[in-house]
Formats: C-alpha cells, sequence, structure tokens
C-alpha cells in the first residue's frame, strides 16, 4: 500500500470501499448473490420447470402439438386421480411420470452409493444422433420427482435416460456382474458383489417417507399412501442391491409415451 | 506493499507453517488418487473387485482431496500470510486460525473414511454426507469472520487487492455450500436435496461452477495479487485494472453455471444468459492475466534464475489460456460437441494442475523461504525439476484430453452413407483407451513433480530448523 494516504487513485466510491471492511463485505455479498437470484428463482415460477407441487398445471405448462392442441399435464405426469390406473402397483408405463417403487428406491440409492452418475448421464439432448443413439429427449418433468438430479455431466458409458426396457433382466445381471464378459471392451469396475448385499430395508422405508416431506416436489401423499409404505417392507424383503439396481435401471425412460411432433420443453 | 511498521509486528506464522506443510502433503496424496482413478479407466483391472477403490467411489476422494484438501491448506496458508502482512497486523484470533486447522483436518479425515464407504450425496463435488457439510459450514464461517475481522483490524489504510479477491470468496462459498447442501437426512449416512430435477441441477451448478468461480479463482486470484509482485519485486502493474478484474468477476462469475446445462431439460433462457456471460467474462480474466503478467515487465530476465516465478507466470498462462477455452466451450454450438466428453475433464485440469496447483505452487515456495527465515530452498534445482514436472505432466493430460474428446464428439454424431450411426457407443469407449492411458502418465508425471516439491519442502524445513537450533547456542560457550 502507498504511503500517500490522501491522493486517489480510482473513484470516490471505490476509494471509500477500499477503506472500508463492512462496505466492501456489503458490496461484495450484494454483488456475487445477483447472478443466482436471476438464475435460480424464476425456475421455481416458470413454466416448463416441472415445479408441479399442488399445482396440477405445473405454473402454466403448455405442451403443444403441431396443429396448437395443448396436451393434459395428467397425460405427462402421472396424477392417480384422473388415471385408469390408480396404484403405484398398477401403474403402467406410459402413464406418465411416477415417483419410484420401493425396490426402485433402494436401486436408485445404489446408484447413487456406488457413483455410477460420474460416468453415465441421464439426459438425452434434443439431436438426431442422440434420437438414435438414446430415443426421445428428456423432458423437465421426467426427473421433477429426482432429489437429487441424476443429469450426469460425463459420457465415459452410454446415457441410461432410456435404458429402461432395452435390455432383459438378464442381461443387465450378467453385465452388472462382470461387464467384460458382455461387452469386451467396456472399463466399467465388476459389481458382482452387489448381488451379496442385501438391501437396506430400514433406510429405504425410511427414504419414502422423507421423499413426502420435501419442500419442493414431494411424492403426493395419495401416491405414497401409508398402505404403501407399510407395505414396502415386504416388497424389500430378500432382494439383493443388485435386484434393486437392475429394476431401477428397467424402470428408467419409459414412464412418458411421446407423440410425434409435440414440442414437450417449450 | 505492506507498510514500514510491518517489521516491528510480530505474526502468528505457526498456524501457516503447519498449513503450508498439509498443502504440500495433500498435493501428493490428492494426484496420487486422480493418478490411479485415470488409470482404472484405462486399465479397469485396477478395480480389484474392492468396493473401497472402484472408480465411482475414487473419483469424489480425488477431487474431494485436491479441491479441499490440497487447494483448501493453500488457500487458508497464503490467506492468513497475506491478510497479516498486507495488513500490518496479527491475526484477530489465532485461536481461531488453529481451529480451523485442526476443524478442516478433520474434514479431510471423515471425507477419506466415508467417500471410499460409498457415503454420497450424489451431487458432484458436494458428495460429503450430510453432517460433514454442518462442520464444512462450521469451519468455513470461523475462517471468514476470523480473516475479516484481521481485515478489520489492519494498520494500513486500504485494504489490499488480495483480500478482496479473498473475502469475494469468502462470501460466495459460504452462500453456495448453504443452498447447495440443502437436504433432509434419512438416517446418519444417506440424505436427499431438498431440490429436484431442473431447479437442483441449476442449484448444483450454480455451485458447480463457482466452486471452480470463486474458491479455486477468486481465492488464487488473491494469491496470484500478492505473490506475482513480491516474487517479481516489482508492483502491481495496474492498480485500475486490478479494480475492474475485481468487481467484473464477481458480479459476472456467478452466473455462469447455467452453461453446464445447454441442452438439457433446463429452459433454453438460462443456459443462454450463462453463456453470454460467460463469453462477456474473457475481458476481465484476460484484464487479470495481463495484469500478472505484465508485473513483470522490464524484469523478463528474472525467469532465467527465478524458478519460482516461472511457476507464477506459467499459471497465469494457463490461467488465460483456460479462461479463453471456457467460454468457447459455453457457446451453444461448440457445447453440442464438448459436453458429456473428456474435453470438460482436460479443460478443469488445465485450470486445476496448470493455473492453481501452479501458482500454489510458486507462493508456497515463496512462503516456505520467507516463514522458515531462509535464503534458498534446500534445492533450487529441485524446483526446477518440479517445474518442468508439472508443466510436462499438464501438458500431456490436457493434450490427450483435447483428443479424446473431440474424437468422442464426433464417433457420437456421425452418421454413415446410408444415414445410421456410423458407430455404436463401445467403439467410441475402446479408442479412447490410449488416450486414457496418456491421461494417466500425464498425470503420475505431475504427481512426481509433487512428490519432489514434498521432498524439497521436508528437507528445506529440516535444515531450517538444525540451523535455528544451532544458532540457539550461546556463542560465549
Amino acid at each position: 500500500m502507498s504511503d500517500h494516504h490522501d491522493k486517489l487513485y480510482s473513484t470516490k466510491l471505490q476509494d471509500k470501499t477500499e477503506r472500508s471492511t463492512l462496505l466492501l463485505f456489503v458490496l461484495t455479498a450484494i454483488a456475487v448473490a445477483i447472478g443466482g437470484i436471476v438464475e435460480i428463482v424464476p425456475l421455481f415460477y416458470l413454466p416448463n420447470t416441472a415445479m408441479c407441487q399442488n399445482d396440477p398445471t405445473c405454473n402454466n405448462t403448455q405442451h403443444k402439438d403441431l396443429q396448437g392442441n395443448v396436451i393434459p399435464m395428467d397425460k405427462i405426469i402421472w396424477n392417480p386421480d384422473t388415471s385408469a390406473h390408480k396404484t403405484l402397483a398398477d401403474w403402467q408405463p406410459g402413464d406418465g411420470v411416477r415417483p419410484y417403487t420401493a425396490l426402485e428406491t433402494a436401486g436408485r440409492a445404489v446408484f447413487i452409493r456406488e457413483g455410477c452418475f460420474l460416468c453415465h448421464s441421464q439426459m438425452v439432448r434434443p439431436f438426431r444422433d442422440e434420437k438414435d443413439r438414446y430415443g426421445h429427449y428428456s423432458i423437465a418433468e421426467e426427473s421433477m420427482y429426482d432429489h437429487t438430479y441424476q443429469w450426469g455431466s460425463k459420457r465415459t458409458g452410454p446415457d441410461l435416460a432410456r435404458v429402461g426396457g432395452k435390455y432383459s433382466d438378464e442381461w443387465h445381471r450378467r453385465h452388472l456382474r462382470y461387464p467384460r464378459d458382455v461387452v469386451s471392451e467396456s472399463v466399467m469396475p465388476n459389481y458382482f458383489w452387489l448381488e451379496q448385499k442385501p438391501v437396506n430395508v430400514e433406510r429405504t422405508v425410511q427414504t419414502l417417507k422423507v421423499m413426502t416431506m420435501m419442500p419442493f416436489n414431494p411424492v403426493p401423499k395419495n401416491i405414497y399412501t401409508d398402505e404403501y409404505i407399510a407395505g414396502a417392507a415386504a416388497e424389500l424383503e430378500g432382494k439383493s442391491d443388485l435386484d434393486a439396481l437392475i429394476t431401477y435401471l428397467q424402470g428408467l425412460g419409459n414412464h412418458v409415451k411421446f407423440e410425434e411432433g409435440v414440442n414437450y420443453r417449450d | 506493499m505492506e507498510a514500514n511498521q510491518a517489521t516491528a509486528v510480530k505474526y502468528d506464522m505457526e498456524v501457516v507453517r503447519w498449513f503450508t506443510i498439509a498443502a504440500a502433503i495433500y498435493a501428493v496424496v490428492g494426484t496420487l488418487i486422480g493418478v490411479y482413478a485415470a488409470s482404472e479407466l484405462a486399465w479397469p483391472f485396477l478395480n480389484f473387485d474392492i468396493a473401497e477403490i472402484t472408480f465411482g467411489r475414487l473419483r469424489p476422494l480425488h477431487t474431494n482431496a485436491v479441491i479441499f484438501a490440497f487447494g483448501g491448506c493453500v488457500l487458508f496458508a497464503t490467506g492468513f500470510y497475506i491478510v497479516q502482512r498486507t495488513g500490518a497486523t496479527k491475526l484477530w484470533s489465532n485461536g481461531l486460525a488453529w481451529a480451523t486447522f485442526i476443524g478442516w483436518n478433520l474434514i479431510i479425515v471423515s471425507a477419506v473414511i466415508t467417500l471410499p464407504l460409498g457415503l454420497s450425496q450424489g451431487k458432484e463435488y458436494a458428495e460429503l454426507p450430510w453432517w460433514v457439510d454442518i462442520a464444512i459450514a462450521v469451519v468455513w464461517l470461523m475462517y471468514g469472520f476470523n480473516y475479516i475481522m484481521t481485515i478489520g483490524i489492519r494498520k494500513t489504510s486500504h485494504i489490499y487487492v488480495s483480500n478482496w479477491f479473498t473475502m469475494g470468496m469468502i462470501i460466495m462459498i459460504t452462500y453456495l455450500h448453504v443452498v447447495n447442501s440443502l437436504a433432509i437426512p434419512v438416517d446418519w449416512a444417506t440424505s436427499y436435496s431438498i431440490f429436484s430435477g431442473v431447479q437442483d441441477a441449476m442449484v448444483q451448478w450454480w455451485w458447480g461452477h463457482n466452486a471452480v468461480g470463486f474458491y479455486l479463482t477468486a481465492g488464487f486470484l488473491g494469491i496470484m495479487y500478492y505473490f506475482v509482485p513480491k516474487q517479481a519485486q516489482r508492483p502491481v502493474f495496474s492498480y485500475r485494472l486490478s479494480v475492474l478484474h475485481f468487481w467484473a468477476l464477481t458480479f459476472g462469475y456467478v452466473w455462469l453455471g447455467a452453461h453446464h446445462l445447454q441442452y438439457t431439460a433446463l429452459p433454453d433462457w438460462t443456459g443462454s444468459l450463462g453463456a453470454a456471460i460467460s463469453l462477456a467474462m474473457i475481458i476481465p480474466s484476460w484484464g487479470g492475466a495481463m495484469n500478472g503478467m505484465m508485473t513483470l515487465s522490464g524484469a523478463w530476465d528474472k525467469l532465467r534464475t527465478d524458478y519460482v516465478l516461472r511457476f507464477l507466470v506459467v499459471s497465469l498462462a494457463f490461467y488465460a489460456m483456460s479462461t479463453f477455452e471456457g467460454p468457447v466451450m459455453s457457446i451453444k454450438t461448440v457445447n453440442a460437441l464438448s459436453h458429456y466428453t473428456d474435453w470438460t475433464v482436460g479443460h478443469v485440469h488445465s485450470g486445476a494442475l496448470g493455473w492453481m496447483a501452479m501458482v500454489s505452487f510458486g507462493a508456497m515456495y515463496h512462503m516456505i523461504k520467507k516463514l522458515w527465515g531462509v535464503e534458498k530452498m534446500y534445492s533450487e534445482g529441485l524446483v526446477n525439476v518440479h517445474f518442468w514436472l508439472a508443466t510436462i505432466g499438464t501438458v500431456v493430460y490436457v493434450v490427450a484430453m483435447w483428443v479424446s474428446g473431440i474424437m468422442q464428439g464426433l464417433m457420437w454424431r456421425d452418421y454413415d452413407e446410408y444415414g445410421t450411426l456410423t458407430y455404436t457407443f463401445v467403439e467410441s469407449v475402446s479408442a479412447m483407451h490410449p488416450y486414457y492411458a496418456m491421461r494417466a502418465i500425464g498425470g503420475a508425471i505431475f504427481n512426481l513433480g509433487a512428490w519432489v516439491c514434498l521432498y524439497n519442502v521436508v528437507m528445506t524445513v529440516r535444515t531450517a530448523s538444525a540451523a535455528r537450533s544451532a544458532n540457539a547456542v550461546p556463542s560465549n560457550a
């Protein structure tokens, strides 16, 4: 620092700020807050962000086909009140986005625990090659129940957003146990040991309860009913982490029945 | 830079010494884990069917070790060093600084235990369990409060530019860590973010990119603005440029996170806004890099003999390179190719190895000589060896990732004459093998440099301590 304490080297405000710890603190605290507020807060109020709690229109989201007809939101997000299928057990692929079953929830916990998202994305982009390779581009509603989104940032392995139903359970079992037995060039670790680990029943049941308590996009109580949560332990009994993971993977990407010509993002 | 009365002040430097040694150790450990994880991708047998060391568990351990253990200790060491010297004052609380040292290292220990056990919240660079997140918040606030109070009791009239940047980092990381870590615990090991889908993605990359922008950039610019002029023994090239650099960076960097989510289910405007501000950020970033570089004008000959200065100058070159590459990658057409590929990994490492680690090593060598009161390191030649290992290692790493990343992107989108995809996904995986091996080798070269540094640091400290105890013998004995 200079000894010429009274000389101005910039503007008066800058000079004043540099001399005051409090002023520098306050101005900096304001400057760094603005960008985040502008980019994050609107995502809770705008359409097409799948912020749907207590609002079946999800902030007036309108996905339109080529004729301009709006696709009803309950065709995209499963609503047991209006759907022909009333319970998680009855739900069929194409009924719309639903929360995970108990066994899928256990499998998703394995997916997160093993860091699968570090090599596998779950977000198909609207490009020709991604459509050919993976399927329809992903939409916001499809991850609305994903507390801790799993879109990923790297594809050391392929995207998994639409992997559900693409391979048989038996293929997944062999592939997860010893990937190079099925795909010789794979660099994925062997996960045969997941078969020896029973699913954590208590933790999974507690997770279902936590999902109904979320402040943003909680699982509705008419889906995770008291009855469903009470029966969850039975669904998980005798299952291994590998069973759970396969069930989770097989449920990815088939919730929504996509129509040609509909813009699902705007 | 320091007021004249600084010589009369007795600083609290013992805690700085400990943070510096810890940083030298964590540099070795963090990059070693990285080399191993990289090798697993080249030679998957290295997973050895041991759950705790599989790639998916080791990779978070690597990122946490280099960012929070190595980067954190460098930031605390240099921060406490700079704030005292530029303010001509002791720390506001030496005790709180020690509590920061112990607390931060306990957090690192808990990361080393929990991450291999598979405790993860599933968010990149924010994997640690919820109770560790609380500990991080507490220790970070202890550090921040102590730092800002020390600025408050400074004896100099103006707050030095390094401290502006560090203060920006302290505030922003507090915002980011608190908001991004909001979660509901299921039990002691597991918790889930209160946000989901689109909102969670945006919050995560607001955190992810600003951990880079503030922790790894603003914090290290604070280091640059002190140690480059000190080592070159010249004043900062332009004070006004540093004012512009600071305010443009603090205001602008925050907006960039959205560019990680181009073409995803995040609304288009958010990603485009992030990319637009990213491009604008080239101006202040290059202004800052030039400011550091031009500080050497008239003293370029020092690069021939001053190995520490070499670290600092090369770090600025990588800073300029990365802050150009990043905005280019945020442009939608480029991002369409680069996203999800190794190019991103290469970009991160040109920043992390080339800029952040290089400027850290430069600062550490400078500080160690001052802290232990020695004229030279144990071996100045080894500083030069370290410099070349670090530079070559970084270049090999980054080049491997550029080639593999662009190749991956092109293979994924390639169509043959019949209009079908030319390559299966796994063909792109096997095409990566030579580059993954090359990346592991580049990382190993960099890691070797970190070992050389640690050896040199230990020997310097030992020699200095031996000399000190020899001097302690009364001369008339």
